[in-house]
């Protein structure tokens, strides 16, 4: 922001400085992240910048950790992320059709008690994760679920839908009901409405619900924790473990490959938002 | 004069074949609800009652002594009690011992009042030899203490079905024999701790958030859309970024040998064999935290800023006010509700941390989350936990039902 030439010294030093603390405040936000990335590529087994790193020598970069993560031989990853990858794709669906559902009635001006309903949909996402986990856990045991996919699958859509609900009653708030009427005074039935006229048009805001639910299974350790036996690990619970012994180069180089995975998350779900807004005609 | 009713073309009045179609179109509505509610209320809120009624169901003991409990009743609980009541208890310890379930029970009897451990065990051991008729001596003889009264009170004490003591120890506090409430002992006394440092954290995490939320939030709404979508990257890539891998680059960054406190070490501020120890404690707790919820803070306080048009500010301007009194007087005040809705997600995400405070906390930056993990997974006393997750949960609830008044549910902005 080029400041016009009339302004004052002080008010240029105050915006100078503004612009600093900004600066400032946005490293602090993703400088974290990008720790991580070198350290992953480190030859050796410690983690912190030897001083063959700091000089840019190639020699003091491997990408052994990664060799170790994909074919090490006592590595649970592999199973870990098949684990997550299963878990997360079906809770996905799940949360993805129950929540879309729900937001079609949440958003018809004829559903009575709206916010009282939405309050109780929405409460998985505000609960504290121990309480829902200790809950849950409770549940999945007294019917026979614990320590099965099962029980983390459905764990993981209780804990999905509320983004699901949230992203698709957004879009359906700027939703012309004349185009339904219009397809229905047509003689459309009203499955067919849905599919090819109200689907299309709130495609973007299902879609980047169902990333959130996606990433909020995929990212998911504390219910797991308690729902979870040894066949169910997945890529967090594996995380959380390493963790909590020793941080070793191998979790950098997971954590390397999920920064990769939540980017190319955080693309599409940007394109998509874009693409909404486009298509409901916002244009900010 | 009469007035005509209106008929729809199905001869219906009118008043009733709207009714009709509003009811027809209320009942789709919430078919469409149904199923999700439906799950909702089956997996999630029932089994959230199911634990709080664990947090106060004290049924297990009452079921295993049932005649020494209903002898009990009779008692004036001032003298030793009569024959009838140690007969009762022989009766029920036999049949404890016969089933091997005797166990279960001396951990809740020892929690009401130390001693019962190595009283019931010995009992039970030597419980063989017991003859008929006159079990109040042979129980005196086999161990002194069945001798003393307050064992019996402390029998008495358990008897009732529910109990809320599981609720006394969540703020230090517990029945004394005569059934007052009384502060822990002075060494016993970490919950009301514990819960000060969750709400101080989170108060701070909150305030912090803040700080840092505002200025950058302010950047992003008056920015062009060009450059402001690109420093938004800086915002969602931690949003979408697991948590987990946030968190373990605040374990590489904190770590005793981690490039903080090398930085520290080349500014001279502390010396390289003495490094300060900025994980494991409360700081490392407060700075991760701070790091992980700020996104949080930044989307609300944004899309109302982005609401706000500059030409308030250059009015108020133009009016006469320094840009610090339009700021105050005109920009400040309509944020608020940036601020509140910001606030209040962030505190409730934060009072209810699990994971990072685990990772980063160590002992003294652990939070109640903490304990309730430690109460389900390895103290096993899932009726403690229960009630400290339920207090956790009427905490969260009040903040929600304020952040449900103040912003309503359906303006939670997710990126």
């Amino acid at each position: 922001m080029a400041l016009p030439t009339y302004t004052s010294w002080n008010y240029r030093i105050w915006h100078y400085t503004y612009l600093t603390i900004c600066g400032l405040v946005f490293f602090f936000l993703i400088a974290p992240l990008f720790v991580i990335l070198p350290l992953s590529f480190n030859a050796e087994q410690y983690i912190h910048f030897s001083a063959g790193m700091i000089a840019l020598d190639p020699d003091a970069f491997s990408l052994r950790w990664y060799e170790d993560m994909i074919w090490g031989t006592k590595n649970p990853w592999g199973l870990a992320a098949k684990n997550s990858i299963i878990i997360a794709f079906f809770a996905t669906i799940g949360a993805t059709i129950l929540g879309t559902v729900a937001a079609l009635g949440l958003s018809s001006r004829h559903m009575p008690h709206k916010a009282a309903f939405m309050a109780v949909l929405i409460s998985p996402m505000i609960v504290p994760l121990i309480i829902s986990g200790t809950a849950i856990f409770f549940f999945m045991a007294k019917v026979g679920l614990a320590a099965t996919f099962t029980g983390i699958i459905l764990a993981h859509i209780i804990l999905g839908t509320p983004f699901v609900v949230i992203t698709v009653t957004a879009t359906l708030t700027g939703f012309d009901h004349s185009v339904t009427r219009a397809a229905t005074s047509l003689g459309s039935n009203p499955v067919n409405t849905f599919m090819k006229i109200t689907l299309p048009l709130i495609l973007p805001g299902v879609i980047s619900g169902a990333l959130f639910a996606f990433v909020t299974s995929f990212d998911e350790v504390v219910v797991v924790m308690f729902l979870a036996g040894l066949e169910n690990t997945t890529i967090p619970i594996q995380m959380w473990v390493g963790l909590r012994e020793q941080l070793s180069p191998t979790i950098m180089a997971v954590a390397t490959c999920l920064i990769i995975m939540s980017t190319l998350i955080l693309v599409t779900a940007e394109l998509l938002r874009r693409r909404s807004e486009r298509l409901r005609g916002i244009n900010r | 004069m009469s007035t005509e009713k209106i008929l729809s073309s199905d001869g219906l009045p009118l008043e009733v074949s709207l009714k009709k179609a509003e009811r027809k179109n209320k009942m789709k509505a919430m078919m469409l609800v149904a199923p999700l509610f439906l799950f909702i209320l089956i997996t999630y809120l029932m089994p959230i009652g199911d634990m709080l009624f664990r947090s106060v169901d004290d049924r297990m003991i009452t079921k295993m002594l049932p005649n020494t409990f209903t002898s009990l009743e009779k008692w004036n609980g001032k003298n030793l009690p009569e024959e009838q009541v140690y007969a009762a208890l022989y009766e029920d310890l036999s049949y404890l011992k016969k089933t091997k379930t005797y166990g279960k029970i001396i951990a809740r009897l020892n929690y009401e009042k130390g001693g019962f451990s190595s009283l019931i065990k010995k009992t039970v051991r030597k419980l063989g030899k017991f003859e008929e008729g006159n079990y109040k001596s042979q129980f005196i003889e086999t161990h002194k203490r069945w001798g003393d009264i307050n064992y019996f009170i402390a029998l008495r004490n358990v008897a009732p079905n529910w109990s809320y003591v599981k609720y006394l120890k969540g703020v230090d506090l517990k029945l004394d024999q005569d059934g007052n409430i009384i502060q822990q002992p002075e060494d016993r006394r970490i919950y009301k701790t514990l819960w000060l440092r969750t709400l101080k954290v989170a108060f701070w995490v909150t305030v912090f958030c803040f700080i840092l939320a505002y200025p950058i939030s302010h950047l992003l709404a008056t920015l062009p859309m060009k450059y402001s979508n690109l420093l938004m990257i800086c915002v969602l890539l931690p949003f979408w970024t697991s948590l987990l891998v946030r968190t373990s680059s605040w374990m590489v960054l904190l770590q005793q040998q981690g490039p903080i406190n090398d930085f520290i070490v080349m500014l001279g501020l502390a010396a390289n064999d003495n490094r300060p120890e900025l994980m494991y404690n409360v700081i490392g707790t407060f700075v991760a935290m701070t790091q992980i919820l700020l996104p949080f803070m930044v989307l609300p306080l944004y899309s109302v800023m982005k609401t706000i048009s500059p030409s308030l500010m250059r009015a108020g301007k133009s009016l006469g006010g320094t840009p610090f009194v339009a700021f105050r007087k005109i920009y400040f005040p309509l944020t608020v509700p940036g601020i509140g809705a910001g606030s209040l997600l962030v505190f409730i995400l934060a009072i209810g941390y699990y994971i990072t405070p685990a990772l980063v906390g160590g002992a003294s930056g652990s939070l109640i989350s903490n304990t309730i993990a430690y109460h389900m997974k390895s103290s096993l006393d899932w009726a403690f936990a229960s009630a400290l997750g339920a207090m956790l949960l009427a905490g969260v609830l009040v903040i929600y039902w304020l952040y449900n008044k103040l912003v309503g549910i359906d303006n939670i902005k997710l990126g």
